[in-house]
């Protein structure tokens, strides 16, 4: 038999990527995205959410590294029923620059 | 003005999007909506011993109607109780709306009795799930539930109800739509050419068909298509029945337990026509070394899967049936003699071998003898292992929703409440389980719903007291360490089931046992019918784990 051994997934050397996300607001909606991500074994770096001014949506905002699976998460993410829409933006995005005053 | 109570508006919902037979098992929270469903004449209750009996018998109505189907249960240990038939669902995309009860609003989070945050347990094992927090959201929810139930691919939904939100009186003005399904992802007509070009220029091209053919109805669009041009095609363990098993195009089911001519046709092939299937590793081994010089087209309905394990050259996300509708104008009748000559020349080569096939006492033969006993009307479910693979590989299927078996989540003790679930959804139909010995008894206890409903259900048990493939690959990769896969004990399962009210006939004991078994199954009603098999009787071929297709033990 060929043994099946895990080799540790070094997420850690790609690029980080931006992905903003239209959802409905109600409770729930991020225990659905922070799972699928769990789930598949996609590290998630960093996570933002508010509601917006009209109330029945958020934003989410994912930081997230750019290996081969992106995509395929992406895909993931679009079939979730509250993800409305998800945009892919480069890691010089600057949601998360501007909040690392925060993180000091 | 329409006023009722929340758990009578489910009622009336369900009965509205066509819901006549749900399984389940009352407790605390639930009970209002089983208060209410007695008052309805429209939807019979089938009492479940077991919440995930229940679970299982919705798919096993799911699985023969392809609609929706439900099952109800309480919180708390209820609820749990379901999580492996709604996870079975989603791993086999099966339609199917769980409903359970939940304790009142303002005690969720307080760790009240039988309280469990089902919600969050079934997020990764649903399409979708909710969590009711007034009684008017059930006039969306219930609806919606089903639509995402059943469209794009099938899959099962989970709708947790506290009990005051079904005990909450509400007033509306209208029922809302009975839900349909949403329509189909639109396909580009550049995508349908450019894979018709492929299939009309490929020397050794091969279809490949999944459980999707099954779910959108196109098995005869998929034989039409493999008849115009001269496809030799495969089956996963979830499209048996989707080619007739003996149409001359067919060479079978492929990957871990297929024959050896089948995985060597796909390792020749230089086009693969992958149809409402995913790659799974069961059925191609190591993705890597999968047909490895075969460009690829792939149609599925769930834009994720495609690219997913393989790279597609040319990817269609759409309604298979609707593909294959559009392509099918498009594809150039040829014979492809030549290849299919030397598909020919593999299967003799290389042949699925059925030792004794002729005796009805080994596995096979018992197999070979259900069969000729009956018509392609009857109904075939598994549970999981040694005798499920047996069954893939030896029974004619011959039409769509003939053969029931849990494929991506591999469950134990599937086979006979879907059995019970089968016959409840085609009353007219004779419905078989092929069981083992150690699936049986991990839903042993449903024998008591199948007795209470006499529905037209035969358990065939093959005995050979062992988790048989566990003994198998202890046997094959574990240095024959064999640990914890014999049973010690051996019940007797004839007086389980006469005890449970159920007929059994031993066919150890029959002097004829092609006769008795014949018998025993055109007599209306249930029966469990015991058949000892061989403990040393392995699974051939097989791909070890992790290897690929072309690396076949045995057979």
């Amino acid at each position: 038999m060929i043994e099946q051994v895990a080799e540790p997934l070094q997420q850690a050397s790609f690029a980080k990527v931006v992905l903003e996300l239209d959802v409905n607001n109600h409770p729930g909606v991020m225990s659905h995205i922070c799972n699928l991500f769990a789930r598949r074994a996609f590290n998630m770096e960093g996570i933002l959410c508010m509601p917006l001014s009209s109330g029945d949506r958020s934003r989410i905002w994912l930081l997230v590294f750019e290996d081969q699976r992106l995509e395929q998460m992406i895909r993931q993410l679009e079939k979730l029923e509250d993800v409305l829409h998800v945009r892919r933006h480069g890691a010089e995005h600057e949601v998360f620059e501007r909040l690392e005053d925060f993180f000091h | 003005m329409n006023q009722m109570t929340g758990a009578q508006l489910i009622v009336r919902l369900l009965e509205r999007q066509g819901v006549r037979t749900i399984a389940g098992i009352p407790g605390g929270a639930i009970l209002p909506l089983y208060d209410a469903l007695s008052g309805s004449d429209i939807i019979h209750h089938v009492l479940a011993r077991h919440e995930q009996g229940a679970g299982f018998m919705a798919q096993g109505m799911a699985r023969v109607s392809g609609k929706p189907e439900v099952c109800f249960a309480s919180s708390g240990p209820g609820a749990t109780n379901l999580v492996t038939a709604i996870a079975d669902a989603m791993l086999d995309s099966i339609p199917l709306v769980a409903i359970t009860g939940q304790v009142p609003l303002p005690m969720i989070g307080t760790d009240a009795f039988q309280e469990v945050d089902i919600y969050g347990m079934t997020v990764p094992i649903t399409k979708h799930n909710f969590l009711v927090r007034s009684a008017r959201e059930l006039l969306e929810v219930i609806p919606e539930a089903f639509r995402i139930a059943m469209s794009g691919r099938p899959g099962p939904v989970l709708v947790d109800v506290p009990k005051d939100v079904q005990n909450q009186i509400i007033e509306f003005a209208q029922f809302p739509p009975v839900a349909v399904r949403s329509p189909s992802p639109v396909v580009q007509v550049e995508q349908i050419e450019a894979a018709a070009r492929m299939i009309n220029e490929a020397e050794r091209p091969v279809l490949y068909l999944g459980g999707g053919v099954i779910h959108s109805g196109a098995a005869q669009q998929a034989v039409n298509l493999a008849e115009q041009a001269g496809l030799p095609t495969t089956m996963t363990l979830m499209a048996l029945g989707s080619m007739p098993v003996d149409h001359p195009l067919s060479i079978g089911m492929l990957g871990m337990h297929g024959a050896r001519y089948t995985n060597f046709v796909l390792e020749e092939s230089d086009l693969l026509i992958c149809v409402g299937a995913r790659f799974d590793d069961r059925a191609i081994g190591k993705a890597a070394q999968f047909c490895p010089n075969a460009k690829i087209v792939h149609v599925d309905v769930d834009p994720s899967e495609l690219h997913k394990i393989k790279n597609a050259h040319v990817a269609i996300n759409g309604d298979v049936a609707e593909v294959l509708d559009a392509l099918l104008p498009r594809v150039k009748v040829q014979l492809r003699e030549g290849w299919l000559a030397r598909v020919a020349a593999l299967r003799t080569a290389f042949p699925m071998q059925f030792p004794e096939q002729d005796n009805p006492r080994s596995h096979y033969g018992l197999i070979h003898a259900v069969a000729e006993a009956l018509d392609d009307e009857a109904v075939i479910t598994t549970d999981v292992g040694q005798h499920q693979m047996w069954v893939a590989q030896a029974y004619p299927f011959r039409r769509p929703r003939q053969w029931l078996t849990s494929g991506g989540l591999g469950t134990m003790g599937f086979g006979m409440p879907a059995a019970l679930g089968a016959a409840m959804a085609a009353p007219e139909r004779t419905v078989v389980c092929f069981s083992g010995d150690g699936s049986f008894m991990m839903n042993i206890q449903e024998l008591a719903t199948l007795a209470e409903q006499q529905l037209n259900v035969k358990i065939v048990l093959m005995n050979n007291n062992a988790l048989g493939l566990v003994y198998q690959q202890q046997n094959l990769f574990y240095g024959k360490r064999v640990f914890a896969s014999r049973y010690k004990g051996e019940p007797d399962f004839l007086r389980i089931a006469e005890g449970f009210g159920i007929p059994a006939i031993d066919l150890d004991a029959a002097a004829n046992p092609q006769a008795t078994l014949a018998q025993a199954l055109q007599t209306p009603g249930p029966c469990l019918i015991h058949a000892s098999i061989d403990r040393e009787q392995f699974v051939y071929p097989m791909v070890p784990p992790g290897a690929a297709n072309t690396e076949m033990i045995g057979g």
